[in-house]
């Protein structure tokens, strides 16, 4: 179908939709068609993929949407967010901040990680996805590489967690712990696993991880601001 | 191989890294005696509402039996064709061990249809065989002959193997000849079950043949027969069954086939699971269903959307 007659309001709404169901080739094209407007990449990417991605957040939390439709959503915004990255690079953009992910040692579980990886890059992190079965000395390598903000963590074994705890004393044997934000999740970690190893917070989900990732962010340039 | 059957209007293919092709098999007044009796009276509302009920419930073929003592089998299984192809557009398979019968189905039948069946027997194969042949239908090979079933797996084997040869002789391709292992009650042959699936691995490897069976007879003469049927036909379909005649109506079985097809990769994204599980909690009350309903009635909103949208451009 043609996009070209939509009104602006109504194709951001069918960005959103076609992405909620997962219709990658229509959420290309509507992004070139976007940008072909005039949009700016950062306008692009919040109208269109985000609002979208943000109503499959919810609706995957809320047991509306399954893992395989949210792959498929995933991918779309996959497609869209490689036509978008070069621009938002070139217009030096700024990034809400920066997050370094991955999988804990031993394991290799990577479908929620992922999710929550695009789903940061689609609010505006810059994300560094690590991918799976990562020793400590990579996450803290990264995080000090790329100066990040937040550190994401998964497990998906009761046997792999603990090795977060590790990761986080290595944080703090090289003086990491304090500039950056850790944030656990994963199927068997919990709250209350969280607080025991001494991570700053457990993502329940992706939407809640991008959730206290921003709530996050707006605290620290507060602080900033105010120092 | 795939084998291709089809109606006027609808085609079915069956073969491996397929979903399941599931055959109907509620049509047949065999231990049915309240629709025998209403057939052999010329009445067929029952055989219209069976077939649009298997249909609803995700039947792809439809077997058609009016296999009654001493009524016209012939006559009736012609009738009961043309019903069911009035109220249906699925292809159908022509179930009869009456020549004759089989031979009136195929002059009324639109569309391929399955022939259901042919033995390893010679006088069988020399009757039946031509006429599959001759209207070019599919054809399923049973894989006895004149000395019963047998208990050892390479003879039923050499039973099939002669089935296809003989079925080339007559002109008809290897694909369309899909072979019965069959499937003997479980509760009377200990390990009719894992011969069955030893039998699809073979005839697949050593004759290229898909394969099918009745998947009913397995829980002959034990109590829950649905839950054993659904257990059967799951395995079956690991072992590399494509099609199987059996019941859809049955909520164990339908559910066994779809968890099959999602299991065995043949359920693209797993669209077909989700969108019956969510059917299933729709018609359930409490949370689920209201859930449900607002994600249905979300999806109808983006629909429409793109309709309206897809008629404005199309006017634009």
């Amino acid at each position: 179908m043609d996009f070209k007659d939509l009104p602006d309001e109504e194709l951001w709404l069918q960005m959103q939709d076609d992405l909620y169901d997962g219709l990658k080739d229509e959420v290309v094209e509507e992004t070139h068609e976007a940008l072909r407007r005039g949009y700016g990449p950062t306008e692009v990417l919040a109208k269109g993929l985000v609002a979208g991605m943000d109503i499959v957040g919810v609706d995957f939390r809320d047991g509306v949407l399954f893992v395989p439709e949210v792959l498929m959503a995933a991918n779309a915004m996959k497609a869209g967010m490689e036509i978008l990255r070069p621009l938002l690079t070139q217009t030096g953009a700024p990034r809400i901040g920066t997050m370094v992910i991955g999988t804990v040692k031993g394991d290799i579980h990577d479908i929620g990680k992922n999710l929550v990886s695009m789903m940061m890059e689609g609010a505006g992190f810059e994300v560094i996805n690590l991918g799976v079965n990562n020793d400590a000395d990579k996450f803290v390598a990264a995080v000090r590489e790329h100066n990040a903000d937040i550190l994401g963590m998964s497990a998906l074994l009761t046997t792999t967690m603990p090795y977060m705890k590790v990761v986080i004393q290595a944080l703090k044997d090289e003086g990491l712990r304090d500039k950056v934000f850790v944030m656990v999740g994963g199927a068997p970690v919990s709250e209350a696993f969280a607080e025991e190893i001494e991570a700053d917070a457990y993502g329940r989900d992706a939407a809640t991880a991008v959730d206290i990732a921003k709530k996050y962010m707006a605290w620290k340039n507060e602080k900033r601001a105010a120092a | 191989m795939e084998t291709v059957i089809s109606s006027p209007t609808k085609t079915v293919v069956i073969g491996p890294n397929r979903p399941f092709v599931i055959i109907g098999e509620r049509i047949n007044p065999t231990g049915r005696k309240k629709l025998a009796a209403e057939m052999a009276a010329g009445d067929f509302s029952r055989v219209r509402s069976d077939a649009l009920a298997q249909v609803a419930a995700g039947a792809h073929v439809l077997d058609v039996n009016a296999g009654i003592p001493l009524a016209d089998e012939p006559a009736l299984l012609a009738e009961a064709i043309r019903v069911v192809q009035s109220v249906t557009d699925v292809p159908i398979c022509i179930d009869s061990s009456v020549v004759a019968a089989l031979k009136a189905g195929l002059q009324v039948v639109q569309g391929k249809p399955l022939v259901n069946s042919v033995t390893g027997e010679e006088d069988r194969l020399e009757s039946v065989l031509p006429m599959v042949a001759e209207y070019k239908a599919a054809v399923i090979g049973i894989s006895n002959d004149e000395t019963g079933i047998s208990y050892e797996i390479r003879e039923r084997l050499a039973v099939a193997r002669k089935i296809v040869e003989r079925a080339e002789r007559y002109g008809i391709p290897r694909h369309d000849v899909i072979i019965d292992p069959l499937a003997m009650p479980a509760g009377a042959v200990p390990g009719a079950g894992k011969m069955v699936f030893d039998l699809v691995r073979m005839i697949r490897e050593e004759l290229g043949c898909n394969t099918i069976c009745g998947a009913s007879n397995i829980s002959f003469g034990l109590p829950g027969r649905p839950i054993l049927n659904a257990a059967f036909i799951s395995m079956a379909i690991a072992a590399g069954m494509p099609c199987a005649i059996t019941n859809p109506i049955e909520p164990e079985i339908k559910n066994a086939i779809l968890a099959a097809n999602l299991l065995m990769g043949n359920d693209s994204n797993c669209m077909a699971w989700i969108a019956a599980r969510r059917e299933a909690e729709s018609q359930q009350s409490g949370d689920g269903a209201v859930r449900a309903t607002a994600a249905e009635a979300a999806r109808a909103e983006r629909e429409a959307r793109r309709a309206a949208r897809r008629a404005t451009t199309t006017n634009g």
